[in-house]
């Protein structure tokens, strides 16, 4: 599949809220191709509730309904018991929340939705904090960071979100990046053709959110795959692929760039070079990373 | 919000002699913005386009520059 | 018709089947349970052909009606004291979004301690969220009420979530008879839900982004005006039910003996229904003492009371309470009739924590109130 043979047609429109260079329409965009008219939105408190802009108008072409922050997959069993009582099993059902409504506040109810089996696809866009409220910290934001409520720097590793998902025994998985159009793209279509509860989490790069230059906002999302901070993989039905970059880290075919290479840009992480290169630190996230990556090759690589 | 096109502080232009029709611009930008022809001939709808520079960033050979917005006259 | 001997929740189950709900959310809680068990019974006898969601809080319960309601569904849930204040958030929302979400709440004390007995502060600490509240002092007029309820919600000069409550274990754990009709006089009486708004892939629309200062007064006093339309319809629908049930348990209020009262007592729920057998009592001894048994929280009677207040001495009892200063009912009945009216007002606060009060209790304060009315509500049967 071809960037060419994407669908033209946009169910986002232009002239949205969104900062210049926000990843979350990049994702939107792209998700909203893949799942086409016939999709019905849920989403809790984030920026794409911003991102929709002001009543009376919205900047979605296709029906969302707006929900509290932590009550996304429960709405979506609503919506779904709602729609298919009414016969309307050719529309999907979609959650989509930041990281915040999904790690934390949003987690009980996502757990709920997955152990009833809702039949629809549950996307987290991820940007490692608490975008819409001002960049607080978030159980998605990385060792080290800084936020508005971790200002000297996240003293606390990141959640695996995916493997918690994992847990769930659901029949389908994911986690892609918005630098990785395909790969995004084919996981979405995957995602709705397979029936039961489906996780797609899509690491999205936060202009204002990490402190980088606007025009970076996809070169961010490939150098985390490349360092090793983001991991690109899908499990269907219990069977765990590792793709692209991130199969070539698992098989050690390649080696994981230094972790500097993606953080250097990062105002967020500025802290760790300024006044003094902060070598513990940086350790710190390259020993953690390389912990990360040997479990994933104990528990995923096929022998 | 409207015309998003006011946001801008740089704007994208393309080169279309070194454009290669990869569809890595239109792909990336966050508002699309970009059109795409059949063809796959691209131009950007400055309507909108918030100047955020993500298609100049992708493009692998350099075809879009960022220019300074002319300052608006009175 | 059929006559069904049982308790209170159970009845209450039957009446929200039947008005065919496409979907229904819940969370179990003392004393609820038997409720949604009794839904549970009717799915797996495959005589409730709707969904029964199984939600793992009772925040996803509303949530889950929300959305189901918002695709166009008629819902129906059920909840009790914690879980009525977990989804408190949730109850802003369905009424703000304008959902006609049925629910039947079983008033129960809220903690700490663990109480599970009857007290009406989990629902009247919820009288600001937007929704109807109905009170009922018998299973009867639970059944009646519930499926009056999806037919005040879903009107289209309404469209605001119904919440029916009954006392813990007064109501929802004895068994009392009541008459049910046949399905078809319920089918024909609530026809199908025709929802005033949904989400549509036929017609995309975002619902509930965000909302400018101007238009969001405008939703607001939609609300009210949704809510004086109720007024407006609570006496036509109870009126339209009696003639097809021959059931009639009064509109706002039920009066009893208040022809020719010098005093009306105004008590809700199951003091309501015990304040009946206090009346007759007293009767006996001579007062002319009337009961108006408030059957409607909200939208408030505010023009009955102020015809009450126009005939006579009110007294009041609150199984609640507003820390800081008294029972919802005392101060709401006074609002009522200021300007209106010279009436005294006495009010009691009774029942907290599951208390019981009997009709002697309610007797008793009846005859203190005749002795002058206090300023400040008294906490009758407190030990000091």
């Amino acid at each position: 599949m071809a960037l060419k043979d994407l669908p033209v047609d946009e169910c986002l429109l232009q002239g949205n809220a969104a900062c210049p260079g926000c990843p979350a329409t990049i994702g939107l965009r792209l998700v909203l191709k893949a799942l086409g008219k016939k999709t019905v939105m849920v989403v809790p408190a984030c920026c794409t509730a911003v991102i929709e802009s002001l009543y009376p108008f919205t900047s979605f072409d296709v029906p969302v309904l707006n929900i509290a922050f932590e009550a996304a997959a429960a709405g979506a069993s609503g919506v779904e018991a709602s729609l298919r009582k009414q016969g309307r099993t050719d529309i999907t059902v979609v959650a989509w929340a930041g990281d915040g409504g999904t790690y934390d506040i949003g987690l009980q109810a996502l757990s709920g939705a997955f152990e009833r089996e809702t039949n629809f696809i549950y996307i987290c866009y991820n940007n490692q904090i608490y975008s819409n409220t001002g960049i607080q910290r978030s159980g998605a934001t990385p060792y080290a960071a800084w936020t508005t409520t971790t200002v000297g720097g996240k003293t606390e590793f990141r959640k695996e979100m995916g493997e918690i998902v994992l847990a769930h025994h659901i029949p389908y998985v994911a986690q892609t990046c918005i630098s990785y159009p395909e790969d995004l793209y084919n996981k979405v279509i995957k995602a709705k053709s397979i029936k039961g509860p489906k996780y797609i989490e899509i690491l999205a790069p936060c202009p204002p959110g990490w402190r980088f230059s606007m025009d970076k906002t996809v070169e961010m999302g490939r150098l985390a795959v490349e360092t090793g901070a983001w991991a690109l993989w899908e499990c269907v039905n219990d069977v765990m692929t590792f793709n692209g970059k991130s199969n070539l880290l698992l098989e050690k075919k390649i080696e994981r760039k230094p972790i500097e290479e993606w953080i250097k840009y990062q105002g967020r992480f500025s802290h760790l070079f300024k006044p003094d290169k902060d070598v513990v630190r940086l350790k710190v996230i390259e020993d953690h990373l390389e912990r990360t990556w040997e479990y994933y090759r104990k528990m995923y690589l096929r022998k | 919000m409207g015309k998003t096109g006011s946001w801008r502080v740089f704007k994208p232009v393309l080169d279309q002699k070194k454009c290669v029709k990869c569809l890595r611009c239109w792909i990336f930008c966050p508002e699309g913005s970009i059109r795409r022809e059949k063809d796959g001939t691209i131009s950007i709808d400055y309507e909108y386009c918030k100047g955020c520079g993500v298609c100049a960033n992708e493009c692998n050979v350099k075809a879009i520059i960022l220019e300074r917005e002319e300052a608006k006259k009175k | 018709m059929t006559v069904m001997m049982d308790t209170g929740n159970r009845i209450a189950a039957k009446a929200a089947i039947m008005a065919r709900p496409e979907v229904v959310a819940a969370y179990p809680i003392t004393p609820q349970t038997t409720l949604v068990e009794a839904i549970a019974e009717y799915v797996a006898r495959g005589q409730y052909k709707g969904e029964y969601i199984c939600v793992e809080s009772e925040h996803s319960a509303m949530s889950a009606c929300i959305g189901a309601s918002a695709a166009g569904s008629r819902t129906f849930t059920a909840t009790s004291s914690h879980g009525l204040l977990l989804m408190h958030e949730m109850l802003h929302w369905a009424a703000l979004a304008r959902l006609p979400v049925v629910m039947c709440n079983i008033n129960r004390v809220v903690g700490p301690g663990w109480n599970i007995w009857a007290d009406e502060n989990d629902a009247i600490s919820q009288r600001d969220t937007g929704w109807i509240q109905f009170y009922c002092s018998s299973n009867q007029e639970i059944f009646d009420t519930v499926i009056q309820a999806f037919k005040l919600a879903e009107h289209e000069k309404v469209v605001l979530p119904v919440m029916v409550n009954l006392n813990a274990f007064i109501l929802s754990h004895t068994s009392m008879p009541a008459e049910i009709p046949e399905q078809h006089v319920i089918d024909e009486y609530l026809g199908k839900y025709i929802p005033k708004w949904k989400i549509d892939v036929d017609n995309p629309t975002t619902f509930g982004n965000i909302i400018g200062p101007e238009y969001y007064y405008a939703v607001r006093r939609a609300m009210q005006d949704a809510q004086e339309n109720a007024k407006q319809l609570i006496p036509q629908i109870a009126k339209e039910w009696q003639k097809i049930s021959g059931y009639f348990h009064g509109d706002f209020f039920e009066y009893y003996h208040c022809e020719d009262a010098e005093r009306i007592l105004i008590s809700m729920g199951a003091i309501g229904a015990e304040s009946k057998v206090a009346i007759d009592n007293l009767r006996k001894k001579n007062h002319k003492i009337g009961l108006a048994r408030l059957r409607v929280l909200r939208p408030f009677p505010k023009e009955a009371i102020v015809q009450l207040g126009k005939q006579a001495d009110l007294i009041v009892i609150d199984r609640n309470i507003s820390i800081g200063l008294e029972g919802a009912l005392f101060t709401e009945v006074k609002a009522a009739l200021y300007g209106e009216s010279d009436a005294k007002v006495h009010g009691y606060i009774a029942g907290l924590g599951g208390k019981d009060v009997t009709y002697k209790d309610i007797e008793t304060m009846c005859t203190n109130a005749f002795k002058g009315t206090k300023k400040e509500q008294e906490w009758y049967g407190v030990e000091a």
